[in-house]
């Protein structure tokens, strides 16, 4: 028994192929690994001879998408999960006009509502609304012991310029997987 | 007391705060994942220097990438560097930014705008 059936590999591949998927993961998020993806977005945005204004939104959406995931595994104390469970999903795509960051991850059930209200927000406000409340949270907030500032969906919807695409799916009473897409226009 | 100078790595900018002139400098990309460890040297550094500063302290940001994380640490720098200016010595800021990098040019907009200290926004081809 193989892990996926291998007359079905080729279909997993077209269809990463198809959506122009650049580079997918889906496992634990390390400091290292962090490091790694960045490195490899950078050298094929370089080897494509990406504009530098879009290689640096991209690259910077990348960082705080990393950088959610990184924080939210870290909670392994909260979430009751099997080890496995414990992973993320990375997805960055090119099509024609803009970049596609999509992410995945688990979440506590109870956080939901905080989560969604911030985006919801995000997503109501225009570029001078989002500086603002870019400002007001960064001169007010403070960092958790985490090394968060609360600052990263709003730094990515101000950055992508386009409104955050997102989902929550239930998985039991405490546990929910959190979906997010960010697009980066050329 | 002594200079930082701190090299530059994948995630974490050079640093080189030299004491003798006065001059405070950044590069490179500010990205770790937690931030507070990489800067408590640097406000500590800042600490001491403010015990006997220089009559002109010139920052020098020249970042190319930072995060969220960081961009607090580097406000509370500069906080720190206000402080510093109603006392006996001038600071003075220099933000840099590369050519079409609005990102950039907008968050040094930013402090500038919470930070009562004199910003001058540099547009370079390169950092």
């Amino acid at each position: 028994m193989h892990v996926v059936r291998v007359d079905k590999v080729y279909e997993i591949y077209k269809q990463l192929e198809e959506k122009n998927v650049l580079l997918s993961f889906k496992g634990m998020i390390t400091s290292e690994l962090l490091t790694t993806i960045l490195q490899i977005m950078e050298s094929k945005m370089d080897h494509i001879d990406e504009k530098p204004k879009v290689k640096k939104k991209v690259f910077n959406i990348l960082v705080e998408c990393l950088q959610n995931l990184y924080h939210h595994i870290d909670q392994d104390d909260v979430i009751h999960v099997p080890l496995e469970d414990k992973s993320a999903l990375l997805m960055i795509a090119k099509r024609e006009n803009e970049y596609e960051i999509t992410t995945g991850n688990y979440m506590k059930t109870q956080d939901v509502p905080a989560l969604k209200d911030k985006l919801e927000l995000v997503n109501s406000m225009d570029k001078a609304e989002l500086k603002a409340y870019y400002k007001k949270v960064l001169s007010e907030g403070s960092l958790s012991s985490k090394g968060t500032a609360g600052l990263g969906m709003i730094d990515i919807a101000r950055k992508s310029g386009e409104k955050l695409d997102f989902s929550f799916s239930p998985i039991n009473d405490t546990t929910t997987f959190f979906s997010l897409a960010v697009k980066i226009a050329e | 007391m002594e200079n930082l100078t701190l090299e530059g790595s994948a995630k974490t900018p050079t640093v080189n705060f030299d004491c003798e002139n006065g001059v405070l400098e950044l590069k490179g990309r500010s990205i770790p994942e937690n931030s507070i460890e990489f800067y408590k040297p640097l406000n500590d550094w800042i600490d001491a220097y403010a015990a006997s500063p220089k009559p002109n302290t010139i920052v020098d940001v020249k970042l190319e990438y930072f995060n969220t994380s960081s961009s607090k640490c580097i406000l509370d720098l500069f906080k720190q560097l206000e402080k510093l200016n109603a006392g006996n010595t001038e600071v003075k800021v220099n933000w840099y930014f590369e050519e079409d990098d609005e990102d950039m040019e907008e968050a040094g907009e930013d402090y500038q705008a919470i930070i009562d200290l004199p910003f001058k926004m540099i547009e370079v081809e390169e950092i």
